[in-house]
């Protein structure tokens, strides 16, 4: 199923609802576009897309890179358009730490796989689920707390989250 | 482990005053975007249907789903374990632990591992156990238990964080903000989880088709736990197993707003364990992540602990569907008040706490706060998967009625107050359960009856005896009973349009007999010929206090004296709100199907009916209209049934010019607020619909409310005295 213009105008007024800022760009601007929205330093892994990184952004990192980086960039399967919602696969060069991390995350997303609503995106969990044991993590905004007496962005996970749309 | 009496008043005095301000302002909060959440969510109900039949369908299938799970789990490369008890379940986990020679264990918030006293059995051992969860490291740091379901320091405030970290920790700058706090936090925390060897979480649903387990949460810990260290050891009750995940996109959407309001969490970890995932080393600055070798164990500890004895247990195997939102504690007026640690037993709280208390530690455990359910029923309409909670409270109430042995002073009222109940049942809860009987004695001998009660010997009597609160104002009866004036007038309808039986609840009949009179002569003003037959009480006197089997008499009594009306075509109006919810609700349990439903399709709350009069071309002009400003309180299980608004809209048609109330309860809930120990709390919460009434817009107007147990309360409260609204409307 395609993904509609409704779809993507929906997904990117709630991730505006959320705080969470959310840049377009195509294959060709990426780099250029990525270099303006991380925070130095910045770590990522390498993405399942036709695209490449700016010079800015060590890819596939050591911990050590890792632990000392402002900003991480990961691949997202899925985007959910009614939560605003990115599922972040996690693989065996670190998406999932990368993701955690660092004070800021910026997952890619393609435009074609922003899906309209959270059962949309479960279904199609479910089959990678089944088919290579697959694990995800559906993520909605910042990490956040209210356990110290009021709302906290950023407790254990990134404070902010800035989604790279790309149009391929 | 049982309180004196003077001691449960006291403990709870205390809790009001030292967790009460923070506790109320926290769950009041979650309720209310709880509401907006839901009432956002165009199909809540549609999902709330499937969330229930997948948790029926697969308790049901337990065992076998079991199995499935166990071969996905080990299909992936982890471990299942099924442990029967905590014993068992530790045991397994300190193996674990012991086999990984781990010094230290990060934990991620999980209430099955309170209950297993995990931390206490790893620490036993030499291990350090941390919480990485916030509110659950403060609670840990501060030896305390957690004092609500999903939000464990929620009895705390930002002030009292901020000392309890300057007096562990002792720090230079000691933090102070709620950013500060955080921070400080999140430093410690990620320094012990990065050296830690084994990581625990616990898992909110876990489905058997692919042996993925789902934890919803919003700080990123659990996501920390789970990955960072190379050994993941997930522990939850087996109640947590679902079929498939098709079945958890409804959960996903009711748990945080049923919850706190929010639409989702900020994480919902979809893990398969052992996650691809690489360990993290961080002192390794020359491998790229994709390079690592990671060898990861995962398993995941399956928890009996009387579960499954529960899921053959008939009446409290709902409380299995429970998917531990905390929703029940934040809507329940009680609970905001003196939240988990008295509203709580050895580690679940609220409202569905009790089922819990029941099943995995016993009677004894859930005797300790079972009292505080008064059955006022706010926390029904938003259970995420429709777990009658009042009802699984009264059968906890009954059992802990019939395990207890007999008091001495017993004899005094077991030959005044006959009924199906065993001896061992306490004194009060024999008299409030008893309270037809004591009516009918009362209006017998009013006023000397009412004059007697009132006389400071007697009141002492009371309290000291049966525990009846000596500041409370008691009943006063009526010599003439509602049903004894209607026999004796004669109806003024001559062509009626339709044909009703009042139903005389004992209340109305005994001492608010005005409202009584109010509703005759509505319905008959309106062209509606009434009746008012002798009829047994609801039982919901005896229902309250778990008196199931008298409660179950009087149900049966009561439709053998409707049947018949009903099958004449009379309706049935009830002025009681809390005995039309007893037909509504409890006697579905006490009668065959066709029997309910023939009295359900046929009874009316008084204004509801009055309503549909009105709707249906009576004339509004038959009744007292007025430009009055009025102040209404509609009874909590009357805004359950979903008939606040007609009494609202039949004052407004008449000219009067109403704001109602949006607290949860008046904290009086019947017999709750007469009892010595409940008595303050009852004051407590009654204080917050006080407030709404006494403000300068609604100072001066007339106070209306519902229910007989509301008008006793605002009578309390307020110097004004409060009416039904039948009264407001009556003609004269």
């Amino acid at each position: 199923m395609a993904t509609t213009s409704t779809t993507l105008s929906t997904f990117e007024d709630a991730l505006d609802s959320l705080g969470v800022d959310c840049t377009r760009t195509t294959a060709e601007a990426f780099a250029t576009t990525l270099d303006d929205v991380v925070r130095d330093p910045a770590v990522g892994v390498p993405l399942p897309f036709d695209v490449d990184y700016p010079e800015s952004v060590t890819v596939d990192p050591t911990a050590a890179d890792l632990e000392r980086a402002s900003t991480g960039i990961t691949p997202a399967s899925l985007g959910v358009a009614n939560y605003g919602s990115v599922l972040l696969p996690s693989t065996p060069d670190g998406a999932e730490p990368v993701s955690l991390y660092p004070e800021l995350h910026v997952p890619v997303v393609r435009a074609s796989d922003v899906v309209p609503d959270l059962p949309e995106a479960m279904d199609r969990f479910g089959e990678a689920a089944s088919d290579r044991a697959e694990s995800s993590i559906v993520a909605t905004g910042p990490s956040a707390t209210a356990d110290m007496g009021a709302l906290v962005l950023g407790a254990h996970g990134p404070e902010a989250v800035h989604v790279v749309m790309l149009d391929e | 482990m049982s309180k004196g009496k003077g001691d449960k008043a006291a403990e709870i005095r205390r809790l009001m005053a030292t967790e009460g301000p923070a506790i109320e302002e926290n769950t009041k909060g979650f309720n209310e975007k709880r509401k907006e959440a839901v009432a956002g969510l165009e199909n809540y109900e549609e999902l709330r249907t499937q969330a229930r039949e997948i948790k029926e369908d697969a308790i049901d299938r337990l065992p076998e789903l079991i199995e499935e799970l166990r071969e996905s789990v080990e299909e992936n490369g982890g471990h299942l374990y099924l442990a029967d008890d905590a014993a068992d379940a530790n045991r397994y986990v300190r193996e674990v632990v012991a086999d990984e020679d781990a010094d230290r264990v990060v934990k991620s918030k999980s209430m099955t591992t309170e209950e297993l006293d995990l931390n206490d059995a790893l620490e036993a051992d030499g291990t350090d156990v941390v919480e990485t969860d916030l509110g659950e490291w403060v609670v840990q740091l501060a030896d305390e238990t957690p004092s609500h379901l999903i939000a464990p320091a929620i009895h705390r405030s930002r002030e009292s964080i901020a000392e309890l970290f300057a007096e562990t920790f002792d720090p230079e700058d000691p933090p102070e903000t709620a950013d500060e706090l955080t921070s400080f936090a999140r430093e410690r925390l990620g320094e012990l989880i990065r050296d830690a060897d084994v990581g625990v979480t616990g898992a909110n649903f876990v489905t058997a088709d692919t042996g993925t387990m789902a934890l919803v949460t919003s700080e990123g810990n659990a996501r920390k736990c789970a990955v960072t260290p190379d050994t993941h050891v997930a522990v939850a009750g087996v109640e947590k197993v679902i079929p498939s995940t098709d079945d958890l996109s409804p959960f996903l959407e009711l748990l945080a707003r049923s919850g706190t309001g929010q639409d989702l969490t900020a994480y919902v970890s979809l893990l398969t364990p052992p996650v691809d995932s690489p360990t993290l080393d961080f002192d390794d600055d020359e491998t790229p992540l994709s390079e690592r070798d990671s060898d990861r164990d995962f398993h995941l500890v399956l928890v009996d602990n009387g579960r499954m004895a529960m899921r053959e247990d008939d009446q409290l195997r709902e409380t299995l569907y429970c998917i531990r939102c905390g929703q029940c504690s934040n809507s329940c007026a009680n609970f905001q008040h003196v939240g988990g640690h008295g509203f709580g037993g050895e580690t679940y709280s609220g409202g569905i706490g009790t089922g819990w208390e029941a099943g995995v530690e016993g009677l004894d455990t859930a005797a300790e706060f079972n009292d505080f359910c008064t059955g006022c029923s706010r926390c029904v309409n938003g259970c995420p998967t429709k777990i009658d909670i009042p009802w699984i409270n009264t059968v906890v109430r009954d059992r802990v009625n019939r395990g207890e042995e007999p008091e001495g002073a017993d004899f005094l009222v077991e030959g005044l107050t006959p009924d199906e109940e065993p001896g061992g049942l306490d004194l009060d809860k024999r008299l409030f359960g008893n309270f037809e009987t004591l009516a009918k004695l009362g209006s017998a001998t009013a006023p000397v009856s009412n004059w007697l009660a009132d006389t400071a010997p007697a009141r002492w009597a009371l309290e000291r005896v049966v525990g009846v609160d000596a500041r409370r104002d008691l009943p006063e009866f009526r010599r003439e009973t509602l049903v004894d004036w209607f026999d004796r007038r004669v109806s003024t309808v001559s062509d009626p349009s339709r044909e009703v039986v009042l139903y005389p609840d004992v209340y109305t009949n005994h001492v608010q007999v005005e409202r009584g009179k109010a509703a005759v002569r509505t319905l008959e003003a309106l062209g509606v010929s009434v009746r008012v037959p002798a009829v047994r009480s609801s039982g919901r006197a005896p229902l309250s206090q778990g008196m199931i089997a008298t409660a179950e008499d009087h149900a049966h009594d009561v439709y053998g004296s409707l049947a018949e009306h009903v099958d004449a075509g009379r309706d049935v109006i009830v002025i009681e709100p809390s005995d039309l919810a007893m037909f509504d609700r409890e006697y579905e349990r006490f009668l065959p199907e066709a029997s309910v439903e023939r009295l359900q399709e046929n009874s009316y709350e008084i204004m509801e009916y009055v309503y549909g009069l009105l709707e249906n071309g009576a004339d509004t002009d038959a009744l007292r209209g007025g430009d009055d400003a009025v102040a209404y309180h509609a009874h909590c299980q009357q805004r359950t049934l979903g008939l606040e608004a007609h009494t609202v809209t039949v004052l407004e048609d008449l000219g009067y010019d109403v704001v109602t109330s949006d607290v949860e309860c008046c904290g009086m809930a019947g017999s709750f607020g007469y009892k010595e120990d409940y008595y303050e709390l009852s004051m407590d919460v009654g204080d917050d619909l006080a407030e709404q009434f006494t403000t300068p817009e609604t100072g001066d107007r007339e106070v209306v409310a519902s229910g007989t147990s509301c008008l006793e309360q605002l009578d309390a409260l307020l110097s004004r005295r409060p009416r039904h609204p039948i009264q407001l409307v009556a003609p004269r």
